[in-house]
């Protein structure tokens, strides 16, 4: 197997989904050559597929989500760009409000196609208002699944995925995570939407991640190794639709549950699998369902504090270690 | 066989049809809603039936519309279904979008109805990605978006207007000026007397019309369509036109100024009065043709209303259902 990263991984997804359906557009913030994405991602599309198809637009993403939503309905697979999590505060209407429910207000008439993909999380000294995780904010939204990859293989294969899928996905990409290699076959693959991996056996406590908190969630399960304490570290990949069958299974066995999340504490989306655990895993937990995410605050600027709100292997050893 | 702006008969009949559906319709239906009949809300476009029949009548069936909380009136020029739209107000199994959209969400893909939309301004966007849709097409279609003047204060407007000129996109941008965003009046919303000024700092063509003249609307709208279809898009037109109730049913609407509705009822100002005037003066209609095409829309919207009661109710499972594509997740 290849060895890429999780950025050309991206690209490799759109590339193949966009040979193989003409149906298939790229349109954001500066996407085309010969700039290529603010992270890179889009690097070569508008050069092999022409600028009709991979379009440079204004600085305007409520445009931008909407006539994604206007083209998907005209029969399009719009897979538009926006920059940054935060400025989907931009275009949250078009997101919330048309995407999601325009197969239910039509009865079913229509569909949005449409991979909104973007990138979120701290760890570059972005700032309060590039650096925040708000997948919860999208799970809350009925009509709308989001994916969360970890790893180039994950990325590629769910990517192209989404973009297959007839209903609208918040494909979310983490900032730190572009640089990072992995393996990726040559032949085409693709991974189903709420599918959960088990990234490392265990058998005294699972550990639930996804996104830049699985390579994280994995370092602290190696020190609890150390300590006699055997993790189950469980990427999520999707968390709507949510793979309970395989969490309840790895519950059945650890009976301890720990949760690692990027974004802030309070109504994360830790908090749902909690609740989810309590109401359909009661009777295996053995202990209470432990929680690591970031302080309740705005992300800071200052990289030393920025490290102390956000939550890393540190955090995730010495909290998995509390519930023993 | 005479015409009037070089409109011939047949299209005539049809247009008057269609303004005297889209007032029945409403009339009837806000009739029902203060009878308690129908749950939601209603807002009805009596008096701004020729700007819409107008436009629509410019276009084809494969031309995309998007249309507001008021659109009613664009649903039934595009061609639409009485009987299902009525059965929709009633959110009966029959509705348009099967009863579980209502009135601020009908729209019929079968005729390029992208949706009426309850978030204002927002269909700017969506008819922007429908007239890009168009454009990669390459089959000459448009995309034509309704908004009101309250609407063109959002930002939507402008992020759609300035994307739409910078790739012209077949996209037309029908500003129809009713005087007022809910209760507050456009000399108050915005500062140009004309919506269509705005235009200019998009370098955008703008028609500015009396939407209450079906002739004049047509034409411009013809020629909007026209360079559209060339691939000169966008345009902008405003139609200057009026808004017999209030916002909704049940709006007293206690902030228009006495005698200001009256002033716009007048034969002088008025739709009906002005079209009926000009295809019997001219020789194309008489009043008992006219009549008989009137009369013909009463018995069907009355129709449509039996059709919309008998329609059965929704069960609750479905609720559950057009969620996603595959079952409730």
């Amino acid at each position: 197997m290849k060895k890429i990263t999780y950025r050309d991984a991206i690209r490799e997804a759109m590339q193949e989904e966009m040979r193989a359906d003409e149906k298939v557009i790229v349109f954001g913030e500066d996407v085309a050559d010969p700039f290529g994405g603010s992270f890179k991602v889009t690097k070569g599309l508008s050069t092999e597929f022409g600028t009709d198809r991979v379009r440079n637009t204004p600085i305007s993403e409520a445009v931008i989500a909407g006539a994604a939503v206007g083209a998907a309905i005209a029969g399009y697979r719009p897979v538009p760009e926006i920059m940054y999590m935060d400025f989907t505060g931009c275009c949250f209407d078009a997101i919330v409000n048309q995407a999601a429910k325009i197969r239910y207000m039509s009865g079913g008439q229509v569909q949005a196609p449409i991979t909104f993909r973007t990138q979120q999380g701290a760890g570059r000294s972005s700032a309060a208002q590039h650096a925040q995780s708000w997948e919860a904010i999208y799970a809350h939204i009925p009509g709308l699944k989001i994916v969360i990859p970890s790893t180039p293989y994950d990325v590629k294969g769910l990517l192209k995925t989404s973009i297959r899928d007839n209903d609208p996905v918040m494909f979310i990409e983490h900032k730190m995570l572009y640089g990072i290699k992995g393996e990726v076959p040559e032949e085409e693959y693709t991974i189903p939407l709420g599918q959960a991996k088990i990234v490392k056996e265990g058998t005294d406590v699972t550990i639930l991640a996804y996104s830049r908190m699985v390579q994280m969630a994995l370092d602290a399960a190696k020190r609890l190794e150390a300590d006699g304490i055997s993790a189950e570290v469980i990427d999520l990949r999707t968390i709507v639709p949510l793979d309970k069958e395989t969490i309840i299974k790895s519950l059945k066995k650890t009976e301890r549950l720990a949760i690692a999340q990027e974004a802030v504490e309070r109504c994360g989306f830790a908090a749902e699998l909690a609740t989810f655990a309590m109401e359909e895993a009661f009777d295996y937990l053995d202990a209470p369902i432990k929680r690591i995410a970031a302080k309740n605050t705005p992300v800071a600027f200052a990289p030393a504090l920025e490290d102390f709100i956000i939550p890393n292997t540190d955090d995730i050893y010495n909290g998995v270690k509390s519930m023993f | 066989m005479k015409k009037i702006d070089g409109i011939g008969k047949e299209l005539l009949g049809k247009m008057y049809c269609q303004m005297e559906e889209i007032r029945q319709f409403e009339l009837k239906s806000a009739e029902l809603y203060q009878a308690g009949e129908l749950p939601g809300f209603l807002h009805p476009c009596v008096g701004q039936e020729a700007a819409e029949v107008g436009v629509i009548s410019a276009l084809h069936q494969d031309d995309f519309i998007s249309t507001t909380h008021r659109g009613h009136g664009h649903i039934i020029a595009k061609g639409a279904s009485l009987k299902n739209m009525m059965a929709e107000l009633f959110a009966k199994k029959d509705g348009i979008c099967g009863g579980n959209g209502g009135s601020m969400h009908m729209m019929d893909r079968s005729l390029s109805i992208i949706g009426a939309n309850g978030i204002v301004g927002q269909g700017t966007t969506l008819a922007t990605g429908a007239g890009l849709a168009c454009q990669l097409n390459g089959q000459g279609q448009v995309a034509v978006c309704f908004i009101g003047d309250g609407a063109q204060n959002e930002g939507f407007f402008h992020e759609s207007m300035n994307m739409a000129s910078i790739w012209n996109l077949p996209v037309i941008f029908v500003v129809e000026n009713n005087q007022y965003a809910e209760s507050t009046p456009q000399t108050y919303h915005m500062r140009p007397d004309d919506v269509a000024k705005r235009a200019d700092g998009y370098d955008v063509k703008a028609f500015v019309c009396d939407g209450n003249d079906l002739f004049d609307v047509y034409k411009k709208a013809t020629e909007a369509v026209e360079i559209c279809r060339k691939g000169d898009g966008p345009v902008l037109m405003e139609l200057k036109t009026y808004r017999w109730f209030g916002h909704y049913v049940g709006d007293p609407a206690v902030y228009r100024p006495e005698g200001e509705l009256e002033m716009w009822k007048s034969p002088e100002k008025e739709a009906f009065a002005k079209f009926r005037k000009k295809a019997v003066e001219s020789g194309v209609f008489t009043e008992e043709e006219l009549d008989a095409i009137r009369d013909d829309v009463t018995k069907r919207v009355d129709e449509a209303v039996a059709f919309g009661r008998a329609s059965d109710p929704l069960p609750a499972e479905y609720a559950l259902q057009n969620v996603y594509e595959e079952e409730l997740i």
